[in-house]
């Protein structure tokens, strides 16, 4: 079909029709307006519309409304072999592809029960570039979220130090954000040589970064006014609302899938859970969710620098090893259901499976995606709140479109 | 103290009676319990509040369609205890209805975890399936007056959506 003969006539009632408003006009209190936020909106990270009741700037009540992503995902995974929905699981989270695979091959590798047979060079590259992926992301978050509430430098900063992320996973994988990397049974291919020095230059060029971004942002006087007290996310609320990740850490529980579920080669290494205690504030603030997210950084780079050594020592390079040699040439686990789950930078990454046990591509793929579960809290935290903090609130969600509307 | 799949079932069983339990599969890998569906939401009520497991936290809510050989959907509850690290699946299935006028009605959970809320209304867009004592049951992902629910087996989209071809 040419692009001449789409034709498309515009009415507006369409508009009403296809996502009517939730707040009636006809109902509104005496100084109650309804304000419409997106989708296209700069500080809602993506295509989010969100349609707040507003009584001068106090903000009375907020909808989510989503859907201007969705790519029909779990549709297309009931067509496709499981080796080939990998650059789907990419596109879900785009800022964290990496963990994602992870959690995605972990998941298939467990149904065909070959999880106990990959190498343990492979376990190691794979947390090695997950881990990498989660600073990434991390960074993003920490530096947009700077960005919405008018600090413009963390994220000048954060790109620039993020920009070596990227070009080490392109040296590894071609791509600089949907890897594609990670494959059923082991990898794309192994590190290239001198990939592990780079790393380690790239990782004690990063540290005192890393101590430079916690001044300028989390221990930064603006940055706190801003944001302590703000958002209060009790745990109670966060537990029942299903939050996982980061959020849920910083209303005080220390909740992190690497430890609980011991899997991969995370019980090999050494590193902490950082929780929010209320420092500057009510525990679980906007403060606390930013500041766990830079803690975590910390600690990433302490699980990449033990991963580093393990891959230059006791799992290094050789000549017989293929990353490849598990890769199974046909995939086609027995029948049965199964649930996997990871620890993404966002929070809970889940993956549903359905099998047959006679075809090669799933019966049913259902994602659990944690953006989706903890944008689902914003409209319980954010009752009577100024406009500009419901953009703070937000932000500190660190949410991602992609893998929201799937 | 864990307990494991049998002794969450007897104490199912013990609270509600034999009847709420239609099957249970112990031969897979994460063993699953196929409830009724009246008694879904008691059940859940209480395997949250009960003191041996606090099953807190809904980590997944998943709809799945057996196709209209079979004739039946199925909702899937994967149910996580933080304090105990435990596990537990919940089940239950219910006949298809036309995917028109009549769809099939399972009670809501999402008094019981709030995070059910969400997962409820993509359950509803893509198979639909009413929750009844959802508090706002409507389509989340997808236009309000999209045609279909798309996840199910036999679903054919429409040629049209406001005036635009819809295949291509």
């Amino acid at each position: 079909m040419s692009a001449q003969s789409l034709s498309y006539s515009y009415n507006p009632l369409d508009l009403e029709a296809s996502e009517p408003l939730i707040f009636n006009t006809a109902n509104l209190k005496r100084g109650e307006i309804i304000i419409n936020m997106g989708p296209q909106h700069p500080s809602t990270h993506g295509v989010l519309r969100l349609e707040i009741l507003t009584d001068g700037e106090i903000v009375k009540d907020v909808v989510p409304h989503m859907g201007y992503l969705h790519r029909c995902y779990e549709k297309h995974a009931e067509k496709l072999p499981y080796n080939q929905v990998i650059p789907f699981v990419d596109r879900m989270d785009y800022l964290a592809a990496m963990n994602s695979e992870h959690a995605y091959a972990m998941g298939v590798e467990r149904m065909l029960g070959i999880d106990k047979d990959i190498p343990a060079r492979v376990e190691y590259i794979r947390v090695l570039v997950a881990e990498l992926n989660r600073i990434s992301s991390h960074f993003v978050a920490i530096g947009t979220y700077g960005l919405d509430i008018g600090a413009f430098t963390p994220f000048l900063w954060v790109m620039r130090d993020r920009e070596h992320i990227n070009r080490l996973l392109e040296w590894l994988s071609g791509a600089r954000m949907l890897y594609n990397y990670i494959w059923i049974g082991g990898l794309f291919y192994d590190l290239p040589v001198g990939y592990e020095d780079r790393c380690k230059e790239f990782i004690d060029y990063l540290k005192p970064k890393l101590v430079e971004l916690q001044k300028v942002i989390v221990d930064n006087k603006i940055f706190i006014e801003r944001t302590a007290n703000i958002g209060v996310l009790p745990l109670d609320l966060a537990i029942n609302y299903g939050v996982t990740g980061p959020m849920l850490r910083a209303s005080g529980l220390k909740f992190d899938l690497r430890k609980v579920d011991a899997y991969s080669v995370y019980p090999e290494l050494d590193f902490d859970i950082p929780v929010g205690t209320g420092e500057m504030g009510t525990t679980g603030d906007c403060w606390d969710r930013t500041q766990v997210r830079v803690k975590e950084c910390f600690e990433s780079v302490r699980i990449i620098e033990q991963c580093l050594e393990k891959l230059m020592g006791e799992h290094k390079r050789t000549r017989e090893f293929d990353p490849q040699a598990l890769v199974p040439k046909k995939i086609r686990p027995k029948a049965m259901d199964f649930y996997v789950r990871a620890e993404n930078p966002k929070g809970e990454l889940g993956f549903f499976f359905r099998t047959t046990g006679n075809t090669d591509v799933p019966f049913r793929c259902k994602v659990r995606a944690p953006s989706f579960v903890n944008l689902s809290v914003l409209q319980a935290v954010s009752k009577n709140v100024m406009i500009a903090d419901l953009v703070a609130i937000l932000g500190s969600f660190d949410i991602v479109m992609g893998e929201i509307d799937r | 103290m864990s307990y494991t799949f049998q002794e969450i079932q007897e104490a199912i069983q013990a609270q509600f009676g034999n009847e709420v339990v239609v099957s249970e599969n112990i031969a897979l890998q994460q063993p699953q319990l196929t409830l009724t569906k009246e008694s879904v939401k008691d059940v859940c009520l209480f395997l949250r509040d009960d003191a041996r497991f606090f099953f807190d936290q809904l980590s997944c809510l998943t709809a799945l369609d057996n196709g209209p050989a079979k004739n039946t959907l199925e909702v899937i509850y994967h149910l996580y205890s933080i304090p105990f690290n435990l596990s537990f699946i919940v089940k239950v299935e219910t006949e298809r209805g036309d995917g028109k006028e009549q769809l099939p009605e399972i009670p809501s959970v999402a008094g019981v975890w709030r995070t059910a809320d969400w997962h409820e209304r993509e359950a509803f867009d893509m198979y639909g399936i009413k929750f009844s004592g959802h508090p706002d049951l409507r389509r989340i992902l997808l236009p309000a007056d999209w045609e279909g629910y798309p996840l199910r087996k036999d679903y054919t989209e429409q040629e049209y959506y406001h005036g635009i071809k819809v295949a291509y």
